[in-house]
């Protein structure tokens, strides 16, 4: 079992990408250590296939450079460089076998013939498919597909694999299945993972770390947890997981605690580095977010109880402002449920709040806004 | 119960009735839209091959026309080594323009085909163009350009190439130039289509596992290519058999192709029985030939 090292293995320093007018990825920089699963995630259009693609070496840089293993390989075409990709599309060579398909890097290669049948024969038993060699792509099934594929790029033993959305095409409860497949893989191998996927819930599952891309800027980077408990960003705080955003402004500072008006009330939270009278988002997460029938103390907001939403083991709660705003708030079934058309007070857990500064938000929106194009493979 | 049985009664018989009334429309169209069609083909094209077929087996008239008698006499003739040298002669010509179309017409599909999408347009209607003019207009313009004073010899004089005209027209030669010109869309057309539909990231998948670009075209868009290949082998190998006019114009009295003999039987000897059991053999062997091609395009198609 691998372990995350030290070693930078693929560097993106200040990586600029514009078709013409079009600036897909703005002044990217990243590192990517030995060994991790990286996951690329961000909606469509906001250049993680792209910056994908500028490692894989399909596309060529605007500006700045692609560093695998300490070398830049802006020049190199992807035959030169050492790593692999998964398609989305698998990309099978549909006038091949599986056999001839997997073998097809290391016959590219030279290999002897004796070793390629070797290596090719692990490759498939690695991915669960002995037996399968002389089966046509077409006779298989999505999810037999996308192991080729993995096993066609892995039996060149590459210190990178890059995988653009490779579970995309399948049935959920596969992707699930193959979500933790891949992870196992991953850590077995030691190879470094770099994943391109828009579902935040496949990143949060399987990462290392999560980059966090919107128009063409990395947002955010970090492990899973931190993603999800410290967004940096309102894209970050919205994209990731579900989030109730509440505009708000700074009333007064005491030390560590804020007193934020809203709309339509105020409440204590605790935060640092923000200055009276600014304005700023407070993030909760429907799970921390309370209600109830007496006020709390360090909360003044109160709302309207709209609908109740069953969602299998939870329910979700639809608490209006009277402001207009809907707050969601998920409670365990089974949980006493107060009747729609009550007025509560509002609270949350001190903990499950984020207080993000607005200005980064202007300074985003300042930079022009990039057309949504992602760019097909 | 009584209440409800009443309309639905009524309803069921309404339905059948609706459904006789369907039947009906269904197959009165049916047959007014196949018959009219079933008819033509019978009289100008079932009628006219059986007239050929009966006839290869009859005699020529003393001042032509046909004698009946069952013989397989215009069939043996074929084996006369006259004929055959025709015949090899022509699969040769076949053959020699079908791969100068193809070793031309591969780089320039694939140059359309990979192009952006304005430009794609224009060469394609480049390629089609010219085929708005008749091609024995067309055939023309290469006598003036082949011809002992035309176009090619005056420039080749003028620049001190040659001292003495070249003899171009009335060749073997100038009828290929003449075959490949007018059937190198026929060529191209099939190519640029299955290389148009070759999905991009199966050459980025064989970069991306070391092939470099001339590895990846022989491994994988070649391959993948072999059904345009083949339609377009056949689609010029089989009218170059038949295109009488171009070895009229450019090959002079020199070359006497299978489809100038065919002619010739019919219109100069008045040899009608002959000239059909040549038509028929022509026949058979474009059928033989598509049959091949169908074997190796359907099995290719499976594995696409």
């Amino acid at each position: 079992m691998a372990q995350v090292s030290d070693k930078v293995m693929v560097e993106l320093r200040n990586v600029d990408k514009f078709y013409g007018a079009n600036k897909v990825v703005k002044n990217l920089n990243l590192q990517i250590r030995e060994g991790e699963f990286l996951t690329m995630l961000g909606p469509s259009g906001c250049g993680k296939t792209t910056t994908l693609r500028m490692i894989a070496g399909f596309e060529a840089v605007t500006s700045g450079a692609v560093i695998i293993e300490g070398e830049n390989v802006g020049n190199k075409a992807p035959y030169q460089r050492n790593v692999n990709t998964v398609f989305q599309n698998y990309a099978l060579f549909p006038h091949m076998n599986v056999y001839d398909n997997i073998a097809f890097g290391l016959t590219e290669k030279k290999v002897k013939k004796e070793e390629i049948r070797q290596r090719v024969g692990e490759m498939l038993s690695l991915v669960q498919m002995d037996g399968y060699e002389k089966r046509m792509p077409s006779q298989l099934s999505g999810g037999q597909k996308q192991r080729v594929a993995i096993a066609r790029a892995l039996v060149n033993r590459p210190k990178v694999l890059l995988l653009d959305e490779p579970l995309g095409a399948l049935d959920l409860k596969l992707r699930k299945q193959m979500q933790v497949e891949l992870k196992h893989l991953q850590r077995q191998l030691g190879i470094t993972f770099v994943y391109v996927t828009h579902d935040q819930e496949e990143s949060l599952t399987m990462s290392d770390r999560i980059a966090v891309m919107n128009n063409g800027i990395l947002e955010q980077i970090g492990p899973p947890d931190k993603i999800y408990n410290q967004p940096a960003t309102k894209f970050v705080a919205d994209f990731i997981g579900e989030s109730n955003i509440l505009e708000a402004s700074v009333g007064s500072v005491d030390g560590d605690s804020l007193n934020v008006i809203f709309e339509t009330g105020s409440a204590e939270v605790s935060a640092a580095g923000f200055s009276q009278d600014e304005m700023v988002y407070i993030s909760v997460r429907p799970e921390k977010l309370k209600c109830s029938a007496a006020a709390v103390p360090g909360f003044n907001l109160r709302g309207t109880v709209k609908e109740h939403i069953y969602v299998g083991s939870i329910i979700k709660t639809i608490i209006e402002l009277p402001n207009g705003q809907d707050l969601k708030m998920s409670l365990l079934a089974g949980t006493p449920l107060i009747a729609p058309g009550e007025v509560v007070w509002v609270y949350w857990e001190k903990d499950g709040t984020v207080v993000l500064h607005t200005h980064e938000e202007t300074l985003y929106n300042l930079i022009e806004q990039v057309p949504k194009i992602e760019v097909s493979v | 119960m009584n209440t409800v049985t009443p309309p639905l009664v009524s309803f069921r018989a309404e339905a059948t009735a609706s459904e006789k009334r369907m039947a009906l429309s269904r197959s009165i169209p049916l047959f007014l839209m196949v018959g009219p069609v079933i008819l033509w083909l019978l009289i100008f094209v079932a009628a006219p091959l059986v007239y050929i077929l009966v006839i290869s087996f009859m005699k020529k008239g003393t001042y032509g026309g046909v004698v009946a008698s069952l013989n397989f006499q215009n069939y043996l003739r074929i084996y006369d080594p006259l004929y055959l040298k025709i015949f090899f002669v022509s699969i040769v010509i076949a053959l020699a323009t079908t791969v100068l179309c193809l070793v031309l017409g591969y780089p320039f599909a694939y140059i359309i085909a990979r192009a952006r999408d304005r430009n794609k347009s224009i060469l394609l209607s480049l390629i089609m163009l010219p085929f708005w003019t008749n091609s024995l207009i067309r055939t023309y313009g290469w006598i003036i350009l082949l011809r002992t004073n035309g176009t090619f010899n005056t420039l080749l004089q003028s620049t001190h190439l040659v001292f003495r005209p070249l003899q171009m027209l009335y060749t073997n030669g100038a009828v290929m130039v003449g075959m490949v010109y007018t059937l190198f869309p026929f060529m191209v057309l099939p190519l640029y289509s299955s290389i148009e539909k070759l999905d991009r990231s199966l050459l980025e998948a064989a970069n991306d596992l070391g092939a470099k670009p001339r590895r990846a075209f022989w491994r994988v868009t070649l391959p993948l290519t072999v059904p345009g290949v083949f339609a377009g082998c056949i689609q010029v190998f089989i009218p170059t058999l038949g295109y009488f006019f171009i070895s009229d114009l450019l090959g002079g009295g020199n070359s006497v192709l299978v489809g100038n003999l065919i002619r010739n039987q019919f219109l100069a000897a008045r040899d009608w029985p002959f000239g059909a059991a040549l038509s028929i053999l022509l026949i058979v062997f474009t059928i033989v030939l598509m049959r091949v091609y169908k074997h190796f395009g359907g099995s290719l198609e499976n594995i696409t």
